[in-house]
């Protein structure tokens, strides 16, 4: 059978981070990646990241893959499988992968699991429309494929997706008449929406879409503004002629191995649903096996690096690896994740991650 | 509809090949998903519901959600949106559930 | 107001900006930067000490107007576009602004094109003066334009016709 020392599922940020961290603390990572290219989500962000320089500051997102990817492949330490989706997991530490049309079974002796997030939707009548698309979806079709999504795009959902898919479009010489959240205030950071505003934008507060028409694609929404208790206000609603309509409305952690493994769950709605209990290092309740990322919680790439680094570091350490600078780098680490997560706009990772951690001390 | 330019990034297409879809000759790039050809040939519908025949498209571009489901070289159920497309590649729009080593339409 | 539409308040943007006797003096940096957020890029680019430190990554951005020369390398370090720089000593009533921007077309030294404000409506017809790179690893360019001086606290962005 294939082995791994550390098994990592998922090249995104955190796993590309938790990667790098094990294996320059000298353990062996074999890093597993289902899209044939190495980066995650990363690779289609063209906005310049948020953050310190520790977390490559005013560095486009793609070009942080760029540079991640590089280090990854060069490394000596790390071998890595793309086009290799992770089927399911085995008792005995044992994952299956799908790598080119074939199941390849691999022993760990640990695992990091990086799988990330996917896409929430919303219902209400006709929302299967071709032409409703995932605001992400989006992304990679125009971002990494250079495919144009539609001529006149609305966006639902004002948080930073949302906003920035927007501006993102923009870029692309596609136009887009109305960015509509259902709450009160524009989840994105503000500067992202100042950005899309003075190009003209319009950003709608307390409205959403509440039905979409077309025979067979998308044509046009119906939106309508929304009391203080979310409700429709009557006679407010008014059609918006669209040829797609992105659905920015959050993400939810791909954890399905992880509840395949026994790892303990809790449902925390901050951080994006289920989530799988964890130790401040990153420690499932299942021997062996770590988180890092979106899987972990629903938060910015710039702290789903940083995650990854804690569980790589932990990882290793775990296997006998880096015993002399673990607590120094672990250190670093965490002030880093704190500076992150102080502030106003952290303030909902901070309570979700209070709130799971009420749930009880993770022990392996 | 593909972006000829942009003001950030240089799209690196593979070569230009060509596939046909329900029979119709239509052109793409090799390794690019089959759903993203698809979609700049103008074609949104990809697939329907099992029960009310609805139409369905793309939705999540990351091979979960088998919104996009199509036929290809004969084989039912493969997720377009994440397939590499390839030179003569047979793309079917997909009627129920697909039968593996059936006979095309089923 | 910003929260809900996008648009900073007038007393959100006159907080932010250098005292009239800074901006009688020549260029200088004016950052719109209103909501804590975890970022630090503008004071590590600016070596001048432009701006002050920060004791936490997610302060509000302070400045040292005195120690700010207008250079502009502060715009391009901003990841949410939030830095300008107005030299309202360009002339008696057309002062220079410059911005950052991400779209094509790049406008060309010398275009004349629409200058708009917060909202995105157009104020006036500016002229481009200069066009440069951010730098070598970064594509958003630097326009000058030369704007009406009583627009220069207005015209955050521009449309290329």
């Amino acid at each position: 059978m294939n082995k791994a020392e550390i098994l990592v599922i998922g090249s995104g940020p955190a796993g590309l981070k938790a990667s790098l961290s094990a294996a320059d603390q000298g353990a062996g990572v074999t890093l597993v990646e289902r899209d044939p290219f190495l980066g995650g989500q990363l690779v289609k962000q063209t906005h310049m990241f948020f953050g310190s320089k520790e977390q490559y500051a005013s560095e486009r997102g793609f070009k942080i893959a760029e540079k991640l990817t590089a280090a990854a492949e060069e490394h000596p330490g790390v071998r890595v499988l793309k086009g290799a989706a992770a089927l399911g997991y085995y008792d005995d530490n044992v994952v299956t992968l799908e790598l080119k049309g074939r199941v390849l079974p691999v022993s760990y002796d640990a695992m990091i699991m990086a799988t990330g997030a996917q896409e929430n939707t919303l219902m209400f009548p006709n929302c299967d429309l071709p032409g409703i698309y995932g605001a992400g979806a989006v992304q990679t079709l125009m971002n990494v494929y250079g495919v144009l999504p539609g001529k006149r795009v609305a966006m639902l959902g004002a948080g930073n997706i949302g906003v920035i898919v927007s501006y993102q479009l923009l870029q692309a010489g596609v136009e887009v008449p109305a960015i509509i959240e259902a709450a009160p205030e524009i989840g994105a950071y503000h500067v992202h929406a100042s950005k899309v505003r003075r190009m003209g934008v319009p950003i709608y507060t307390s409205q959403t879409v509440v039905s979409a028409h077309g025979s067979d694609a998308l044509e046009k929404i119906i939106m309508v503004e929304l009391d203080d208790s979310w409700q429709p206000v009557p006679d407010t609603e008014r059609e918006l002629d669209v040829d797609v309509l992105c659905i920015a409305v959050g993400l939810t952690p791909l954890t399905e191995i992880l509840f395949q493994a026994g790892c303990e769950i809790a449902y925390i709605p901050e951080l994006g649903g289920h989530v799988p209990r964890r130790s401040a290092v990153m420690e499932t309740s299942v021997a062996n096996i770590y988180i890092a990322g979106d899987v972990s919680g629903i938060e910015e790439a710039s702290a789903a690096m940083v995650e990854g680094t804690i569980a790589g570091l932990t990882a290793a350490f775990n296997l006998g690896y880096g015993r002399d600078s673990y607590e120094q780098k672990i250190a670093a680490a965490n002030l880093e994740l704190d500076a992150l997560r102080k502030g106003p706009t952290g303030e909902k990772i901070r309570t979700g991650l209070q709130n799971l951690k009420k749930t009880g001390e993770v022990r392996q | 509809m593909r972006i000829q330019v942009h003001p950030i990034l240089e799209f690196k297409k593979g070569k230009k090949i060509s596939f046909t879809y329900d029979g119709i000759t239509v052109e793409g790039y090799e390794g690019e998903p089959i759903a993203a050809a698809l979609h700049a040939a103008g074609v949104r519908v990809l697939s329907h519901s099992r029960n009310f025949k609805r139409p369905r498209g793309f939705w999540c571009a990351i091979g979960n959600c088998s919104s996009c489901n199509m036929r290809v070289n004969g084989i039912p159920n493969v997720r377009t949106c994440v397939e590499p497309l390839q030179d003569g590649m047979t793309v079917e729009t997909q009627q129920g559930r697909g039968v593996i080593g059936g006979v095309p339409g089923e | 107001m910003l929260e809900k539409t996008g648009v900073p308040t007038p007393a959100q943007v006159e907080a932010v900006k250098p005292s009239p006797e800074r901006l009688t003096e020549g260029p200088v940096v004016i950052v719109e930067c209103f909501q804590e957020i975890p970022c630090d890029p503008c004071y590590t680019a600016c070596k001048r000490g432009g701006f002050l430190p920060f004791a936490d990554i997610n302060d509000l951005p302070r400045m040292d107007f005195a120690k700010c020369n207008g250079c502009g390398i502060c715009i391009g370090a901003c990841p949410g576009l939030a830095v300008f720089v107005v030299d309202e000593t360009y002339a008696e009533d057309k002062a220079l602004l410059m911005i950052p921007w991400e779209f094509l077309p790049v406008p060309e030294e010398g275009n004349m094109v629409k200058g708009l404000n917060r909202e995105g409506d157009v104020l006036a017809d500016v002229e481009v003066k200069k066009v440069r790179s951010a730098g070598s690893h970064n594509q958003t360019s630097i326009l000058t334009l030369i704007v009406p001086k009583k627009y220069a606290h207005d015209i955050r962005s521009i449309r290329v016709d």
